[in-house]
């Protein structure tokens, strides 16, 4: 399931609901993302995220069927942020389920690999010096690719 | 045709979304960001630097090389930042 929002959610609350019905499911994996209060040397005071609506929705459905596809998942789900945030809001949640640990882990490691480079999103930090696009990171991008060369996780 | 601009390319350019007709001579995403060039010195500004902007045709990401038509919905934006 893929939630594209502007309020919080409850990663406990999603977690549980996640498996409601598959006894077969054996374990689940999660990831939060959280709002940072530094960037480099500075404080954050706060983030906007900004997204493209449609595509965003298109791309992690895409990168959750990609990880469906690639492991054997009884389950994922996506949610994502966007609107000002402050330091320790939750921006992301991803989950997987699956019967057993390894492919929970990895495809959930895979899940917020792609997304960091492939879903439309652009935070835009607020600090004493005014406000800044955040740029993206080369390690990001060497993260993704490492996926791709290893197309079987 | 129907063009987006998000974070700082919107910013620049000073336009979120506007319909335009695909331009005479333009058959490629590389020919749009040519045209964009010439348009004033905000857009001149957003796309001065190419490798640093990032295209969709139709929300699918896509190279310069990628061909675009007058039904086509065409987003540039930087290099995102999610999760």
């Amino acid at each position: 399931m893929i939630r594209v929002q502007e309020h919080d959610f409850d990663p406990g609350a999603e977690i549980a609901q996640l498996t409601v019905g598959n006894t077969a499911i054996g374990g689940v994996c999660s990831f939060v993302g959280l709002v940072r209060d530094f960037a480099g040397d500075g404080a954050v005071h706060a983030m906007t995220l900004e997204h493209y609506p449609g595509m965003t929705e298109r791309q992690l459905e895409a990168i959750a069927a990609e990880a469906r596809r690639r492991w054997p998942l009884d389950a994922t789900l996506v949610i994502h942020r966007y609107g000002r945030l402050e330091p320790g809001d939750r921006i992301v949640l991803v989950a997987c389920a699956s019967a057993h640990r390894d492919a929970a882990f990895e495809a959930c490691r895979f899940l917020m690999d792609w997304l960091k480079t492939k879903a439309p999103f652009w935070k835009k930090e607020e600090s004493a010096d005014g406000a800044r696009w955040v740029e993206a990171k080369a390690s990001d991008d060497e993260a993704t690719r490492k996926w791709a060369e290893n197309k079987d996780g | 045709m129907k063009i987006l601009y998000f974070a700082w390319l919107k910013e620049k350019t000073g336009v979120s979304e506007e319909d335009i007709h695909l331009p005479d001579g333009v058959t490629d995403v590389a020919g749009l960001v040519a045209w964009m060039k010439g348009r004033g010195p905000g857009f001149a500004e957003a796309f001065t630097d190419e490798a640093v902007v990032r295209c969709a045709v139709n929300q699918d990401h896509v190279d310069g090389a990628h061909p675009v038509t007058d039904r086509d919905e065409v987003a540039f934006f930087p290099p995102v930042t999610g999760g």
